[in-house]
């Protein structure tokens, strides 16, 4: 591995360098010494002026893959409120560790985290890390990088996961380029080799097709997970479980973001929370005839889904679309009315536990996902089927 | 301003299989395109332009082909391109990507904003715009939806959290991802295009980046490697109904009651 070098026989110990360095990887006692701070972005190199300091080039960039041990998750929060996609991950981080003989460890950046803690110990996790600060209230880039950092530097775990939100897929990035390491986004599968070596599957070219992807040279491994897609993790309280509450240096919260505001969104209910969801395609005639599928959803109890082409006609709103460039969902009843099943929109839509599907076309591929297939006119059997219920 | 948008050359989608036999893709005779978010980016960046002075940036990093989408981001409107291809740089995963255009980025004096597309739709990983913010140890905001309000220090933006809306104040330089919903992108005016056909692109390989740090290009400076690639598959016990609507519709309500969901 790359590393930086120090000429002691060269050194004054004059200090230029450890005040030059940005990141604070310098130090001197009796003698000058390197942390794992240093970034080998060789301003030190430049500001010595004896030539003491060399960056030395190794060849691959490898870790010593047997010192980085069990899973770490990220706890996501926003404002207070735990993001579903967390219990997911520590089902999935459970079965990982468990299946290596390892650890599972939980880090919760948030504020006022009281209430969350207690939240998170029903789970089977061995440890949780609190960083509670006003300032981590809400993801900023720098903060939550800085924090996730500092734990990691200390914990070395081999495997790191995120969920690939919003805030995760801004977070993992950049924490996988300050740990020089490996990251693969938005993985729906993942398993575990018994050396270590996280298999990280997921779908790329606009899912058309899967990619399998693994870190074999470097660690921690970085991995964010599609939400909605792993089982939730169940209640175990009786699991022995540690809270370490680690300070919050005031660099960390070094920043060039601010917020002037965060505003509450008018609320309707996100088609990722539906358990019953009624979606429809290109069958669909005309905007207006949008209220006999708002009919039927309403009358199981369920919210209306579109596909893209609805989205770009202006009949939907964004929010409302399923599929790659969509929201994933996976409610308990998906029934999809006049839509031919595109690989992307059934990327959104296949995790869902129980799909109907209607269709004119005996041929159309939303058939080859469906557990029961209606071929028919909805036009027909929508009006049907709501009489029925009634 | 002098803003740096990242674009960045992909196939068509819509157009790419496998090929189940070998387990590779099939990208021959598929067409390449600009990433259609990075119309986003670039769109976002000519219109500080607009408001503000200054200059639009392009810079890709990619094969000598790339070439042709710089060109068409001429004709958009930005004002100089620049091209990283070098063969050091090949079979780079996104922590070498992000790395190769930071130092590209550093090539070019002083910069206020890095804009890139949210993600690309071949790799869809959404990664090297955060990726460059680090090295190049800039704030950064991913997924932006619209710029409030802009001047030469600070940035006002907004992001879409789905259940909140967060405006944010941020220092330049910066680095922002921008979301779909910002703008509607412009198209390339023939005008432009015409003008612009002898335009240079500045090509740059790996000796006029840095010497000596070969293990961080391509893919001796990828850490992720890609094992194996298959199609899609579901393999669900599947019942196909046919009859009139009325029997269907009777039948899937016997359905859900016999499967107790009503
Ligand atoms: C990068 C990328 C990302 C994408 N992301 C998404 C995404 O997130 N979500 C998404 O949905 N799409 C997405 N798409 C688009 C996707 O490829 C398809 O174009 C889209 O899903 C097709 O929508 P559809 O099924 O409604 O329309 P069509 O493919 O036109 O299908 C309409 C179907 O309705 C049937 N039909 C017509 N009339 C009736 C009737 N009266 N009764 C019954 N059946 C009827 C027809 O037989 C046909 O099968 C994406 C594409 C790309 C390239
Ligand atoms: N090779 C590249 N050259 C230039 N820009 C790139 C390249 N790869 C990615 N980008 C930029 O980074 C964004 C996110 O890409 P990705 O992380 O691959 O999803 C894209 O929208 C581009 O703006």
């Amino acid at each position: 591995m790359s590393y930086l070098k120090i000429l002691t026989d060269q050194c004054s110990l004059c200090g230029k360098c450890v005040e030059a360095c940005p990141f604070n990887a310098l130090s001197q006692n009796l003698q000058l010494e390197v942390n794992e701070n240093c970034r080998l972005c060789g301003i030190c190199v430049k500001a010595c002026p004896f030539q003491a300091l060399v960056i030395e080039r190794g060849a691959k960039p490898t870790a010593n893959l047997k010192s980085y041990q069990n899973v770490l998750i990220f706890a996501e929060q926003r404002g207070g409120k735990l993001s579903g996609v967390t219990l997911e991950l520590i089902g999935k981080g459970r079965m990982l560790a468990s299946k290596l003989g390892q650890k599972l460890f939980v880090v919760l950046p948030g504020d006022r985290t009281e209430k969350l803690v207690s939240e998170l110990k029903n789970y089977p996790v061995d440890a949780i890390f609190v960083y509670d600060h006003k300032e981590l209230a809400y993801f900023r880039a720098e903060p939550y990088t800085a924090v996730l950092y500092d734990l990691i530097k200390e914990l070395k775990p081999g495997i790191i996961l995120i969920g690939a939100t919003q805030v995760g897929r801004s977070l993992a990035p950049r924490l996988a380029t300050r740990l020089r390491t490996g990251l693969t986004a938005d993985c729906t599968i993942l398993d575990v080799k018994p050396n270590g070596d996280l298999i990280q599957t997921r779908p790329a070219f606009g899912g058309n097709v899967m990619a399998q992807i693994i870190t074999p040279r470097h660690r921690p491994q970085l991995a964010t997970v599609r939400p909605k897609v792993m089982t939730p993790a169940a209640k175990k309280p009786s699991h022995p479980k540690q809270v370490f509450i680690r300070e919050v240096k005031p660099e960390f919260l070094d920043s060039g973001i601010s917020f002037l505001s965060i505003l509450p969104k008018p609320q309707e209910t996100s088609i990722t929370e539906a358990e019953v969801i009624v979606a429809v395609g290109r069958g669909l005639k005309k905007a207006e005839d949008l209220a006999l599928i708002e009919e039927l959803a309403k009358s199981l109890n369920g919210m209306v889904a579109v596909t893209r082409p609805l989205v770009e006609a202006g009949w939907a709103s964004y929010t409302r679309q399923v599929g790659l460039s969509g929201r994933t969902v996976r409610p308990k009843l998906y029934i999809a009315c006049g839509i031919s099943g595109a690989i992307q929109h059934v990327a959104g839509m296949s995790g869902s536990d129980l799909i109907f599907a209607i269709n004119k076309d005996p041929e159309a591929p939303i058939f080859e996902v469906a557990h029961f297939g209606l071929v028919g006119d909805f036009y027909e059997i929508l009006p049907a089927l709501i009489k029925e219920l009634e | 301003m002098r803003i740096v948008v990242c674009i960045k050359q992909v196939p068509d989608t819509t157009e790419v299989a496998i090929d189940t036999e070998k387990g590779i893709l099939k990208r021959e005779g598929v067409d390449s395109r600009i990433n259609p978010y990075d119309l986003y980016a670039l769109e976002t960046a000519l219109r500080l332009k607009e408001e503000l002075g200054g200059e639009v940036i392009v810079i890709s990093m990619g094969p000598p082909q790339a070439q042709a989408i710089i060109k068409e981001a001429y004709a958009m409107g930005a004002d100089i391109g620049l091209l990283l291809s070098d063969r050091k740089f090949a079979g780079a995963d996104t922590l070498a990507t992000a790395y190769t255009l930071a130092q590209g980025i550093k090539t070019l004096g002083k910069i206020d904003l890095i804009i890139t597309g949210m993600q690309t739709t071949d790799g869809d990983t959404a990664q090297v715009g955060p990726g460059i913010a680090e090295y190049l140890h800039w704030p950064h905001i991913s997924y932006v939806t619209s710029i409030i309000k802009a001047d030469l220090k600070t940035l006002t933006v907004t992001t879409d959290m789905s259940d909140t809306i967060e405006t944010q104040i941020l220092k330049l330089p910066a680095l922002i991802t921008v979301a779909k919903d910002i703008n509607q992108p412009r198209l390339l005016s023939y005008k432009l295009k015409l003008k612009t056909e002898n335009r240079a692109i500045n090509i740059i390989g790996y000796n006029d980046l840095t010497k000596g740090e070969e293990e961080f290009f391509g893919l001796d400076g990828s850490p992720t490697q890609v094992e194996r690639i298959f199609p899609p598959q579901h393999d669900i016990k599947r019942e196909i109904w046919q009859g009139n609507a009325v029997k269907l519709a009777q039948c899937t309500i016997a359905k859900l009651k016999e499967l107790r969901y009503l």
